[in-house]
């Protein structure tokens, strides 16, 4: 394993914790203050393919299957540059093996598992779809890059110039690549800092609330202010 | 973006009894068109916002041309063009006031 | 007697959505007329739509009363943005609330809006959360998928998210493009040119065989209208006969397809083209001549 993320779970873990890697997944648990937590990731800025989306998948059931009527927080380590881009994956329906990912993380939610991601490395666009931006509660930790597409290439394919994109950047954040934009959206609902002591700070998170309030967060934060107020247009609309 | 605003003479249909409603699609090359009830059954309004920078002139002369061969008075139209040629413009209101009149 | 084919694919949204439900019955919620755009696609300088690309309201289908979304592929490619996004979240919030006999997703997107990409991201997730909700409500969510743009990016996994896909031959779902994969890997991995490979890749007719749509249908919105009635009219009969039940995922059925889904990633590294998967299950080259009928029935004679 890449010393970067074994720091990272002795910080998470001082208490102790067996997490494996299998190719760029990781697989195990944590001990925490309140007990055991299955830890369940990607290393390396994986690019999720279907082998990769299985693993994660047949952790998630097997945590789920493994805690019965008892079920134990998971903590998803978010490291991910995107879906792999491959014709066979295509052919495969990659798309179907990540909503079936999707639907093994709710299916832990609705059986009571509390679920946390931790961006630690990149979350990029449809890998991190599938799993971590799931979670009832996402944390970017330092150093964290999470994006959909960097300026440059939008700047391409939208045919705005880059200097206007890179401007107006400035003043939103609803392009521009950046955990703190994400933050701002209530897309990620904390930042860590390196100061802090990031195993307290995770018992915390662990006492989060299931509901998907991000919409209200973004407008909370100001970043995101139309998500919420259309959202419930529609949901009164006569 | 550009915007312009247009306000005409224009004669009413009184048998016209329209309900608001959108035509065609914000695509390059189109536009799409938002009929409405306006305010004054004398006067046709145009909201246009487009794309395509330096035509007002020609808009002008689309717009007025249109509201000179229909009886739009009392008609709202507010228009979002991506690029559309003053033919295709001329179409889709064409069109979109066929299908108020039920045709 | 039946009327002239009109061809789902080249319909604009709004005509889908009217000629799919029974005549006159829709309502739509937060229409073109209260504008609500897109504020960042103005601020970009990019044009705007009154309904920012998506139509939502109820209306019935066969009577029975449904909660109708349909995306404009048309405008910027049917890509979510946040209030784009917001709309379909509504929607489907209010499913859960209003218990329709079924949500119709009209999916026509490309994914993520890139001028307001994080908005998109975050919507198409909170998309994906309501979804859930819909289906533990026990209200089932049929996707309908014919349109250019297909259902790629994160709407390729809301549409697999569905309890039903409705396809036609034309209809594509996958995750990235063709073009991407072109663009990134070389035109060797993807010729994005080639028609006829990226319909044997991500058409209607290889999701189908592969069990990522459910039904086949002609290009047609009479059809679309046909095969979703069926649905929710006599949907237990439907979903009965052909072994599918998924709209609430327990263990057992999440195992189930984790192993369907594990034995399909086995399959060797030869198959990357649909042609040959076809050659393999005896389909030769018929493929390409059987209507979307002959086909789903020579595929549940196979499945079964």
């Amino acid at each position: 394993m890449r010393s970067s993320k074994q720091t990272l779970l002795d910080r998470l873990f001082p208490m102790g914790h067996a997490i494996a890697q299998e190719g760029l997944v990781l697989r195990g648990w944590g001990e925490t203050k309140q007990g055991r937590v299955h830890v369940i990731g990607t290393t390396d800025h994986a690019a999720i393919d279907t082998r990769i989306a299985l693993t994660l998948s047949d952790a998630v059931l097997k945590a789920i299957a493994a805690d019965g009527s008892d079920p134990r927080p998971i903590v998803f380590i978010a490291d991910t540059q995107g879906q792999a881009l491959s014709r066979r994956e295509e052919l495969l329906g990659l798309h179907g093996y990540f909503a079936h990912l999707a639907r093994c993380v709710n299916l832990a939610r609705q059986q009571g598992h509390r679920l946390v991601t931790l961006i630690d490395g990149e979350a990029v666009s449809g890998g991190f779809l599938a799993f971590g931006l799931l979670a009832d509660c996402i944390v970017a930790l330092p150093g964290a890059e999470v994006r959909v597409m960097d300026l440059r290439a939008m700047a391409r394919i939208t045919r705005i110039p880059f200097e206007r994109l890179t401007e107006l950047a400035q003043i939103s954040p609803v392009f521009a690549p950046g955990a703190e934009n994400y933050w701002r959206m209530g897309g990620i609902h904390a930042l860590w800092t390196e100061a802090e002591d990031w195993s307290e700070q995770l018992l915390v998170l662990l006492q989060g609330n299931p509901e998907d309030e991000r919409a209200r967060l973004g407008a909370e934060r100001g970043g995101r202010m139309l998500a919420a107020i259309v959202a419930q247009q529609v949901f009164h609309a006569h | 973006m550009e915007t312009l605003h247009l306000d005409l003479p224009a004669i009413q249909d009184a048998s016209l009894n329209p309900r608001a409603a959108l035509y065609g699609v914000v695509s390059s090359g189109n536009l799409e068109v938002l009929v409405e009830r306006g305010h004054d059954a004398t006067r046709c309004v145009f909201e246009v916002q487009t794309a395509a920078h330096g035509f007002v002139e020609v808009w002008k002369a689309v717009l007025t041309d249109f509201a000179a061969r229909h009886p739009v008075g009392g008609l709202s139209f507010a228009i979002h063009d991506a690029g559309a040629t003053p033919a295709v413009v001329s179409l889709r209101l064409d069109q979109a006031f066929q299908s108020l009149r039920g045709a | 007697m039946r009327g002239l084919a009109q061809s789902y694919r080249e319909a604009l949204a709004r005509l889908r959505v009217q000629a799919l439900l029974d005549p006159g019955s829709f309502s739509e919620w937060v229409g073109p007329t209260q504008r609500v755009t897109s504020p960042h696609l103005a601020a970009l300088e990019a044009p705007v739509s009154f309904d920012d690309g998506v139509i939502v309201g109820q209306g019935l289908l066969h009577a029975h009363p449904v909660i109708m979304i349909a995306q404009e592929g048309q405008f910027n490619g049917g890509a979510v943005g946040e209030v784009h996004g917001a709309k379909i979240r509504g929607a489907l919030l209010r499913a859960v609330r209003d218990k329709p006999g079924a949500v119709l997703l009209c999916i026509d997107s490309g994914g993520v809006r890139l001028h307001e990409a994080n908005a998109g991201l975050i919507a198409i997730s909170e998309i994906m959360r309501a979804l859930f909700a819909v289906q533990e409500a026990g209200i089932p969510v049929i996707a309908l998928i014919g349109g250019a743009c297909g259902a790629f990016g994160g709407m390729g996994i809301v549409a697999r998210l569905c309890d039903v896909i409705i396809i036609s031959e034309e209809g594509r779902i996958g995750l990235s493009g063709p073009e991407v994969i072109e663009t990134v890997k070389g035109v060797e991995e993807f010729d994005s040119r080639d028609r006829a490979l990226v319909w044997r890749i991500t058409g209607g007719k290889i999701r189908r065989t592969l069990g990522e749509a459910t039904l086949l249908v002609d290009d047609d919105i009479a059809a679309f209208r046909a095969a979703a009635g069926e649905m929710v009219g006599a949907r237990s009969l439907f979903l009965k006969k052909r072994g599918l039940n998924p709209t609430t995922s327990s263990l057992q059925t999440l195992q189930a397809a984790q192993q369907q889904l594990g034995a399909r990633a086995e399959l060797d590294a030869e198959i990357r083209d649909g042609q040959v998967l076809w050659s393999r299950m005896g389909l030769g080259d018929q493929v390409s001549l059987m209507s979307p009928e002959q086909f789903n029935r020579r595929l549940e004679a196979l499945e079964s």
